[in-house]
């Protein structure tokens, strides 16, 4: 009889998530259906731009020189032991490009600025806010998700950017100002290792990514429950899933563009 | 299971002229009807049937214990959920059968005043107020700053325009809600418990406001609230609704002499009657003695801090 309802319990648990799964589908193709309409008004979007992207920038920046200078001390001491240390450039960019910028800056950003979409539209549903717009016949998905979305497709490709040119600079400030390797070196051989396919690549993933954040962000935010032990386990959700998606996805375009 | 709500109480409109639409009759003057209403909330049944009217230019209170769908009412009206079974006319127009967009334009011609005001937070007073204004109209900037400061004068708040939301008090917030509400100058305005956690003068201004911006703009109100004392002075109907049904309706004044037991209960705030004051439970001395803590059929359960 346990065993029965255990089965029962996990097909209602596996209904569950087709239909949350479904749910997700349907709000992000109605994102997207409604953002071409929301760019009339770029005001809005120019101000989601600022809080998601320039808010992240430093956070950003940072992290984007850490990550640049392990890459840059690690690599060199890899490189060292099969003596290609001038190397280190081409290794560097094309690890910063196509793998480490996309998906780090992705990460990060989604505990930046996902968390604060989600726990933002949560708070708004939670205090009547979402429910005052509709009864001012003002449809809260126009008027607050697609500016969100919008604001942060647009901010993570550009954050990715900056992300990826610090951490060069942070590549280079190890290798060659610290373990002494060429300069001429150093960036001659990025240059000539580093095509605009490889710089597509990291910007391709990286609005992907933004349209997964993005639309996850939006949509935990929008349908989470409207007390605070709600909004605080959407925007765990958030965190979670956008994890998942971006590594997930991660995988999938870097298979894609390997074939 | 058998009802235990007792019949509607009989009300004479003559006794006052501020007279109730007869429950569960045509009434022509209604901008809004509720006609064999029925809606359930997964299990629970909340409305079974219910017939409704609420008359122009008055302004109508809806009173009732606590559970007994006066908020789900007020979201029927609005269109925000829809009825299982039954019409809600607003203005002659099914809610039920209208699209999105019909709806939305149904609500231009309300203004709903909430709980807590539910004003942004990311806008300042003024910008709350000419919210509306701008998702609405093409008004020029100069025409939406008059409309604006002349609500905001007639709630008292013109000098709180530049202020945010975070800075007013409890009564300033509803009051700055109430000028939001009225500035798409709507016929109906819908007033969900506006008098909770407000301070004596707060709740006179907030009293005195619903009586003059109904009569002033002749509009129709409809106010959901439990303060029978401070309803009494405004409304010129009261329903009192138990159980998802209309057990009552009159002036408040009628209703205070009314014989129904529900009705004494409410009005005068007594802990027991038809509303039982204890939640459904099991047998107490058996809970207390005869089972450990936990085990769920003698009550225990979990019990989350």
């Amino acid at each position: 009889m346990s065993l029965v309802n255990l089965r029962i319990d996990r097909l209602g648990g596996l209904r569950g998530a087709l239909e949350k799964l479904g749910a997700y589908l349907l709000f992000a193709g109605r994102l997207l259906v409604v953002s071409p309409r929301a760019l009339l008004r770029p005001g809005l979007v120019v101000a989601q731009i600022y809080n998601a992207g320039a808010l992240s920038l430093a956070l950003i920046m940072f992290c984007g020189l850490f990550v640049g200078m392990v890459l840059g001390l690690q690599g060199a001491d890899l490189l060292q032991r099969f003596g290609a240390e001038e190397a280190l450039g081409p290794a560097a960019a094309l690890g910063m490009l196509k793998q480490l910028g996309p998906v780090v800056a992705a990460l990060l950003f989604a505990g930046r600025a996902g968390t604060a979409l989600t726990s933002e539209i949560g708070l708004m549903a939670a205090t009547d806010q979402l429910s005052a717009m509709e009864m001012m016949a003002v449809d809260p998905v126009r008027r607050v998700c697609v500016p969100r979305f919008l604001g942060a497709l647009i901010a993570l490709p550009l954050l990715t950017a900056i992300f990826i040119t610090i951490g060069l600079y942070g590549s280079q400030l190890v290798g060659v100002q610290l373990l002494g390797i060429d300069t001429g070196q150093f960036w001659s051989q990025m240059r000539n290792a580093v095509e605009l396919d490889d710089i597509a690549e990291g910007l391709v993933k990286s609005m992907f990514f933004a349209l997964a954040i993005a639309s996850l962000a939006v949509f935990e935010g929008f349908h989470a429950q409207p007390t605070a032990e709600g909004v605080g386990r959407a925007t765990t959700r958030t965190v979670v899933n956008s994890s998942i998606a971006v590594l997930l996805l991660n995988y999938v375009l870097t298979a894609f563009y390997i074939q | 299971m058998e009802s235990t709500v007792p019949p509607v109480v009989a009300v004479d409109p003559a006794l006052s002229g501020r007279s109730c639409a007869p429950v569960g009759e045509e009434v022509r003057d209604a901008i809004v009807s509720i006609e064999g209403l029925v809606y359930r909330a997964g299990r629970r049944t909340i409305f079974d049937g219910l017939n409704l009217a609420f008359r122009k230019g008055q302004v109508t209170a809806v009173m009732g214990p606590s559970g007994t769908g006066k908020t789900t009412l007020l979201k029927l009206i609005t269109g925000q959920v829809r009825p299982d079974r039954g019409r809600v006319l607003v203005d002659g127009q099914d809610l039920g059968q209208l699209s999105r967009e019909g709806v939305y334009t149904v609500r231009r011609r309300m203004g709903m005043l909430f709980q807590n005001g539910a004003l942004l937070t990311d806008l300042s007073v003024f910008e709350n107020v000419a919210f509306p204004l701008r998702e609405h109209t093409d008004l020029p900037e100069r025409l939406v700053r008059h409309v604006v400061l002349t609500k905001l004068h007639a709630v008292g708040l013109r000098g709180a325009a530049s202020l945010m939301p975070a800075e007013l008090s409890g009564g300033m917030a509803r009051r700055v809600a109430l000028a939001r509400a009225i500035v798409m100058d709507p016929a109906l305005l819908i007033y969900d418990e506006p008098f909770v956690g407000l301070d004596p003068i707060s709740m006179g201004v907030v009293l005195r406001l619903i009586r003059q911006m109904n009569d002033a703009l002749g509009i129709t109100s409809i106010v959901v609230s439990h303060d029978v004392h401070e309803i009494s002075a405004v409304a010129d109907c009261t329903y009192l609704l138990s159980e998802g049904r209309v057990v009552a309706s009159g002036s408040p004044d009628e209703l205070r002499g009314s014989q129904s037991e529900v009705v004494r209960q409410f009005m005068n705030g007594m802990a027991d009657g038809p509303v039982p004051f204890h939640f459904p439970a099991p047998d107490y001395e058996t809970q207390l003695l005869g089972a450990s803590f936990g085990n769920r059929e003698a009550g225990g359960g979990k019990v989350r801090p």
